[in-house]
């Protein structure tokens, strides 16, 4: 039992310890407002992890964790990052943004888009950065809007115009483009038609294929049912009252 | 810590700071502009510093490029040829050279970093010139070429910058400084004066230039929204000191200082 257990933490690609996170409310009197504690769960390669709770039980806020946009309190946020391990709740800023670059991708619910950047460039912008020829990215771009039923007549167009269910393609294309060996989703399925999310469960099977480590919110009981390996029950890390 | 440090291979590429500030202040009589602001920035990176008016910001900026003298603590920058160099070591000459090659300066009124009088061509070519180029029509080609880069129709290039527009100057400033290829720029609040459209426009070409040239940015601005934009890491100032510095989206969407809280909280939704 302890053999194994040490071999899943040696070759987990997330694995986080006791993590705590409270926000103080300085404009609101200081007041504290606890958000998670004792956060403690692993994720292997190849593997989904779906968190459950109700709204409010914190699971956005894990999933900002370890995106390194939340910080802290203690508690670790190890990330395997290039064959070594990384904490990202001591990290330098340099580091996470390395970790960003060549480990951890993040499809947030909405797309932050830039103004006027040409859809098919959102979509690209992540393997250009990684050294990837512009024409080849944009071609891989290509590739995955059609995939995810976005005519091609919008590619040229920046997304910010389009309705909520086609930025959230965008968005999801944007997230799935990369080799990246994590993927975090924060509700990828949430505006989608059936269709669309049948393609999307079949993205994450792909990525499971290829050994990426997922962490997902999802509410749909009947996309979770599909992509999760695993559950993780997010209240057993509520904050005693 | 160290030894991950050394096993993480894209550490290593950018290893040595570009520019290095220890315990820079700067006092006038009786009141501390800047107080005791040390960091390191490294190549290719983009740092922003906000505050509101009077924060000690555009001290600090200036204090950084060697254009004020501190009374305490010191810079030093890593010159092109790898050596590290206090810049208050630096001789009038040297510092000169610096300003006109590995650096740039992109003022908030373009009327400041430009000739208004001369053609925009000029403006671009008399930073290669006093780089050492002579040859007429490299320098011509080389100034077109950078007027498309900053979209600045071609046809306008015999045109003085008191012809242009706000935002064709901004951008005319902007070539002007890049033309030379410099490592480091800095810029103090390049879109304060400009309309929100021209603004948005301007924000994604010094984006996109900052990016395919890897360029390190030091930018002064009091706009969040441009911070988060185009920075990397982002640090707080009040009173002249930094209260809260890291990564921008981690000060941003998780600030922990109280005056952090309400610069956040101040800005109106999209």
């Amino acid at each position: 039992m302890s053999l194994s257990s040490m071999s899943i933490a040696m070759t987990a690609m997330i694995d986080i310890a006791d993590a705590n996170k409270t926000f103080t409310m300085h404009l609101q009197g200081g007041i504290e407002l606890p958000v998670v504690s004792g956060v403690t769960f692993h994720v292997n390669p190849g593997e989904c992890v779906v968190l459950s709770g109700p709204s409010g039980a914190g699971k956005s806020s894990i999933l900002k964790m370890i995106f390194g946009n939340y910080r802290c309190d203690s508690g670790r946020i190890g990330i395997s990052h290039r064959g070594a391990l990384i904490d990202l709740a001591t990290a330098e800023p340099r580091q996470i943004l390395n970790v960003r670059r060549a480990t951890i991708g993040y499809v947030s619910q909405f797309l932050r888009a830039v103004p006027r950047v040409a859809t098919v460039d959102v979509v690209a912008e992540p393997l250009i950065v990684n050294g990837l020829a512009r024409a080849e990215a944009q071609a891989r771009a290509g590739q995955l809007l059609h995939h995810l039923n976005i005519p091609e007549r919008l590619w040229q167009l920046p997304p910010a115009t389009f309705s909520g269910g086609e930025q959230q393609r965008v968005n999801i294309a944007r997230g799935f483009i990369s080799d990246l060996p994590v993927l975090l989703l924060d509700e990828p399925t949430a505006s989608l038609d059936a269709a669309n999310r049948a393609v999307v469960v079949e993205l994450v099977a792909e990525k499971k294929r290829r050994g990426v480590a997922m962490v997902a919110i999802v509410h749909d009981d009947e996309i979770r049912h599909l992509i999760a390996d695993r559950i993780v029950d997010v209240t057993s890390f509520a904050v005693a009252a | 810590m160290a030894d991950q440090d050394l096993a993480d291979p894209d550490m290593r590429e950018t290893d040595q700071p570009l520019l290095v500030a220890g315990s820079l202040s700067k006092s006038y009589g009786r009141i501390a502009a800047c107080r005791d602001v040390s960091f390191a920035l490294y190549p290719g990176e983009v740092l922003a510093i906000v505050g509101e008016s009077g924060s000690g910001k555009s001290t600090l900026l200036q204090l950084l490029s060697g254009q004020l003298a501190a009374s305490g603590g010191h810079v030093s920058y890593r010159m092109r040829d790898g050596v590290t160099r206090d810049l208050a070591t630096l001789g009038e000459a040297e510092r000169r050279f610096l300003f006109r090659t590995d650096w740039g300066f992109v003022h908030q009124d373009p009327a400041q970093g430009l000739r208004m009088a001369v053609s925009a061509g000029a403006n671009v070519g008399e930073r290669l010139m006093a780089v050492g180029w002579n040859h007429y029509g490299r320098i011509r080609d080389t100034a077109s070429d950078w007027l498309t880069r900053v979209e600045i129709d071609i046809a306008r290039i015999d045109d003085a910058p008191r012809t242009y527009s706000g935002g064709m100057r901004q951008r005319l400033q902007i070539a002007r400084n890049l033309v030379t290829e410099p490592r480091l720029v800095f810029m103090d609040e390049p879109t304060g004066g400009l309309d929100v459209s021209v603004q948005a426009r301007l924000l994604d070409l010094v984006r996109s230039l900052v990016a395919e040239l890897g360029l390190a940015v030091i930018i002064v601005t009091h706009d969040l929204a441009v911070a988060r934009l185009l920075s990397h890491r982002v640090m707080v100032m009040k009173g002249g000191r930094v209260i809260e510095t890291g990564l921008t989206d981690q000060v941003l969407d998780d600030p922990r200082e109280p005056y952090t809280q309400l610069l956040v909280s101040s800005i109106l939704p999209p």
